[in-house]
């Protein structure tokens, strides 16, 4: 059984414990389960599942450290373990950023476990594949997609008292649906913490309209245009993303050594300045019942609800301990999700107030092409269309767009309703002047 | 990736470079580990025919088995210090059957009698179930057994018996060279991969392979704070399908080029690039920015390869132009009507662009793919023409073939085989020609070294690629360094401005060490070779923005 509980994960964390010799020692041991059903062409083309349990221990004599991992979890492989690594911190040499273990800490209660998804098997798999291949079937359109489970825990312990455990579940689930003739594409993705609230065959409906209404494309002129944005276009669960992209650069280390777009002229950071906005609130959250997150971060450190952005301003910056203790500042960790505060309004709403604008489904191969800009480049993907007075006319040819999530988020027209895309709550987005720079003609 | 044992080891200097962090496999081992041998062939033939004969007594039609150990040790550094050294060792079993006419794949770390045999029967569990969902029966083309056989890649020193004191002390005096001349940080990393993989299948074949890669790599950055300005250059290595003897920085293998550069065969000076490096990162500080418009560019082997990857590679991936990839990767322009017509035009007829399976010193080369196919070399592109795929044996039936490419490929023995790319590269010209001769034949041009930024879309029409360096060219000099530089192209406009080719001794290999497929996602490890090639009128937008 690859889940332990948290009774099962301390006796063996403190088994390991009472085998050291070195200086200082501490223990992860994680494991669980991962389910997969792949399909293309409308038929299943591999699926699976596997388990896989891990212990891994760091020892550390002064300021060298050894790691060794290993999955059998009998006393005397863990005791062979403990010693490897002991055995690994002798001969390391030393780390001049060597950090000594955390104490016990105090966790806030989060809950991102959902028995349903444990539960998940292979006939559950099956089923939800055929809820999104069958509707396709029918309408001559073809599916091709994928869907992970995950069921795992972690747990640490070191011999500086410190104990945490956490257990969580979730599910990506995405489909691309093409027409027969290949003119057509459309996309839906869901993630969740609870399997009961994913239906394949909804997201998959979704996919079929924007296929079928993508058809016989139009090109408009690259060019500066207002965009919709929804959330699988700034956030995305396979690929780099804007937001993500953003949130993601934002370390303090990076910013105080000059190589960041949080470095300031001169030297130092923009802390504390206003960079975006007004209306961009980003913030982190591990108890939030939508986006629920682990408790601690790798090193033990609590997760806190923490504010990155506030009306534009940037307010506090992710640190590693060694660069917060240089620094003299509280060792805020990078939070396990982030939501971006939005407003009320529907993408349907927003397609009404919308006199001209582009409705983009998802952004494709973002890659960064400046970090000290944070310009990135990337595709439009799976369903592009022409917004007119208020209403979608016609589908129109992908771009190609070159454009700064910084920049992005200072020509913000309107946040719209935030929905959970890869574990993060995103608003869809308004954007004026959003930079299209060539035209593709994939579909 | 993430469903093993996956250390993440990303922010360690690679960030760049890998999207989600470096993928390390198994469990951490000691040093001296990585130097036992395995299972002892003997063994491993027993173990493979039991797989064989349970999956053939449950009704499998077809089985194959891959025993297969797989050994890493990354080294990363930055500045005056080791950051990570990563020893890590996987070993298990995988088991692919055809039942029903559809495929089934099971794999275990239990690496006993029963533990295979009971593997084997959940593959062929697998495609009994799946067969209830399938449309089409499995064609597999034929594969002539081979027998007992080994093959090994030709290194000429182990990479893991070299003291990892010697590898520690040459980054660590790479960072120092960057340092001494004028950069900020550096990070330097070391990869070493040793695939020993043992295959069987009721072909008749029992393949035993030692595959060996490697892969240094650095990035220097160079900070200007009172402008608040940072500029970065990353190394101009490539990975290989070498041992150690590639970090010999021998002369002999070395190119000189214009303006101070060199470019590196099959021999790397890393003290040496690391030190050119740190001097080009803060003149690119200075550099002027790109006027936007048409330039004809000058593209060198370690800038093409991921140009030639993108835009060629990927989009001749029969699985991709099947769809089997649409939700994820996409699909292909280059789909079976154009390849029909025997006369679709991807490039110029300079354009003579082949699959290899074979050339020495690279990452794809193997003796036997991972379906039992003995490695062979074709032509995808012949005279500008598109004239064939990448297709392994269950795919040949489509394209009217009768044997495989070979281009069959796992990441470890938990990952079931599929349709990887092969080397994919472009001849070298027949007229004698260097790259100091090119350039004095381009007016008005961009000369582009080293892998940047890349983005194509999902059918590989649309794409931008940044560089390292760019070095403005006019009237048949280079006058100046350029700076916010990348170009964007319509493949096959951008194939079919091909102009010119430099000839076999400025032929170099690009790599690209973690090129990720499927889902769940798999690496893989690819060269592509190429001479300094010269594209006409290209569309070369500005990227420099204030933010």
């Amino acid at each position: 059984m690859a889940i332990l509980t948290e009774a099962e994960a301390k006796r063996i964390i403190d088994k390991v414990l009472s085998f050291s010799k070195a200086d200082d020692l501490s223990v992860s041991l994680s494991g669980g389960r991962r389910g997969n059903i792949r399909y293309a062409r409308n038929a299943v083309s591999t699926s699976g599942e596997s388990e896989n349990i891990s212990l891994g221990v760091t020892a550390s004599f002064g300021k060298k450290t050894g790691t060794a991992t290993i999955n059998e979890l009998d006393d005397a492989s863990l005791e062979k373990t403990v010693r490897r690594a002991e055995e690994v911190a002798r001969l390391a040499p030393e780390n001049p950023e060597y950090m000594p273990l955390l104490g016990p800490q105090t966790y806030l209660k989060t809950d991102p476990y959902a028995k349903s998804t444990a539960n998940m098997d292979p006939d559950y798999r099956a089923k939800a594949t055929f809820d999104s291949v069958d509707p396709c079937r029918k309408k001559n359109l073809t599916a091709a997609g994928y869907m992970e489970d995950s069921t795992r825990f972690n747990a640490i312990g070191n011999t500086k008292g410190l104990s945490a455990y956490n257990r969580e579940t979730s599910v990506e689930f995405s489909v691309t649906v093409r027409t027969a003739d290949g003119t057509g594409s459309g996309y839906a993705t869901r993630d969740v913490t609870d399997v009961s609230k994913l239906n394949t065959r909804e997201a998959t409906e979704i996919a079929m309209q924007k296929a079928m209404a993508s058809t016989n494309a139009r090109a408009l002129e690259p060019g500066k245009y207002t965009v919709i944005l929804e959330p699988a276009a700034l956030v995305a669960n396979v690929d780099a993303s804007l937001l993500n992209a953003m949130v993601r650069s934002m370390d303090a280390r990076s910013a105080d050594e000059g190589r960041s777009f949080l470095s300031k002229k001169g030297g130092g950071t923009r802390l504390g300045e206003k960079l975006f906005d007004e209306r961009v609130t980003i913030y982190s959250d591990p108890t939030n019942l939508d986006v629920p997150n682990g408790a601690f971060s790798g090193d033990g450190r609590p997760q806190e609800k923490v504010t990155w952005i506030e009306k534009g301003v940037v307010k506090n910056m992710p640190y590693s301990r060694y660069w917060a203790e240089k620094k003299g500042v509280h060792a805020t960790p990078g939070g396990g999700n982030f939501i971006m505060e939005g407003g009320t309004q529907s993408l349907a709403d927003m397609i009404r107030s919308t006199e001209k604008g582009i409705l983009v489904t998802r952004f494709w191969y973002i890659r960064p092409v400046d970090p000290q800009t944070l310009l990135y480049t990337g595709l439009t993907r799976d369903g592009t269309f022409y917004i007119e007075n208020g209403q979608i006319k016609f589908p129109v040819k992908n771009f190609r767009f070159n454009e700064s999530p910084i920049i992005m988020l200072n020509n913000l027209e309107a946040l719209g309703k935030p929905v959970r895309m890869g574990g993060n709550l995103v608003p869809p987005m308004k954007i004026r002047d959003f930079t299209f720079t060539s035209l593709s003609d994939a579909v | 990736m993430n469903r093993r044992n996956f250390i993440n080891l990303s922010g360690l200097g690679v960030g760049g470079l890998l999207v989600g962090g470096v993928p390390v496999y198994g469990n951490t081992v000691s040093v001296e580990r990585l130097l036992e041998p395995g299972v002892d062939v003997a063994t491993k033939k027993r173990l493979a025919d039991i797989a064989l004969n349970a999956a053939r007594s449950k009704g499998a039609s077809y089985t194959d088995v891959r025993i297969g150990r797989y050994l890493q040790q990354y080294v990363f550094t930055r500045e005056k210090q080791v950051q990570n050294i990563s020893n890590a060792e996987s070993f298990g079993v995988g088991i692919r059957v055809i039942a029903n006419g559809t495929w089934g794949f099971a794999a275990t770390s239990d690496v006993t009698p029963a533990g295979i045999a009971k593997c084997a029967e959940t593959a062929v569990a697998i495609a009994k179930a799946n067969a209830k969902l399938q449309s089409e029966p499995v064609v597999l083309a034929p594969q002539k057994g081979v027998g007992e056989v080994s093959w090994k890649t030709p290194i000429v020193k182990n990479a893991f018996e070299i003291p990892v004191k010697d590898k520690i002390d040459l980054l660590l005096k790479t960072n120092a060279a960057a340092m001494d001349n004028g950069a900020g940080f550096v990070t330097s990393n070391l990869f070493m991969i040793n695939e020993q993989k043992y295959f069987a299948s009721t072909d008749g074949s029992y393949i035993d392979q030692d595959i060996h890669r490697i892969w240094p790599t650095f990035t220097v950055t160079a900070v200007d704070r009172a402008a608040g300005k940072f500029k970065t250059r990353d190394a101009f290595s490539s990975p290989m399908g070498m041992g150690y003897e590639y970090m010999d920085g021998l002369a002999s293998e070395k190119i000189p080029g214009p303006n101070g550069l060199v470019g590196y065969r099959n021999s790397y000076d890393i003290v040496e690039d690391a030190t050119l490096a740190a001097k080009q990162a803060k003149q690119k500080m200075t550099a002027k920015t790109v006027t936007a418009g048409k330039y004809d560019l000058v593209l060198d082997p370690n800038h093409l390869g991921l140009t030639i990857h993108e835009s060629v590679g990927h989009p001749t991936e029969l699985d991709r132009v099947l769809g089997y990839e649409a939700n994820y990767a996409g699909t292909s322009f280059a789909t079976l009507d154009k390849w029909k017509t025997k006369s679709f035009k991807y490039g110029s007829d300079l354009v003579n662009i082949v699959a290899d399976k074979k050339q020495p010193y690279t990452l794809g080369t193997v003796g036997y793919d991972d379906e039992g196919v003995p490695a062979k070399e074709w032509d995808l592109i012949k005279n500008g023409v598109l004239v064939n795929y990448q297709a392994i044996r269950d795919q040949v039936a489509i394209l009217g073939g009768k044997e495989s490419n070979g281009c069959c490929y796992a990441d470890n023995w938990d990952s079931v085989q599929f349709q990887r790319m092969p080397n994919v590269s472009l001849k070298p010209g027949t007229e004698k020609r260097s790259v100091i001769d090119m350039i004095k034949g381009v007016d008005k041009g961009i000369y582009i070294i080293g892998r940047g930024s890349y983005s194509i879309d999902q059918q590989r029409y649309n794409f931008q690629f940044g560089g390292q360096l760019f070095y403005e060219i006019k009237n048949g000099e280079i006058v100046g360094m350029l700076d916010d530089v990348a170009y964007q192209a319509n493949t096959q406009e951008f194939w079919n401005s091909c102009a010119q080719l430099c000839d076999k001794d400025d032929y170099r290999t690009f790599g690209s060490f973690f090129d990720g497929k499927g889902q769940p996602s798999q690496v893989s490890a690819v060269s592509h070779g190429s001479p300094t090639t010269r594209f006409n009128g290209v569309n070369v937008i500005n990227t420099g923005r204030r933010i």
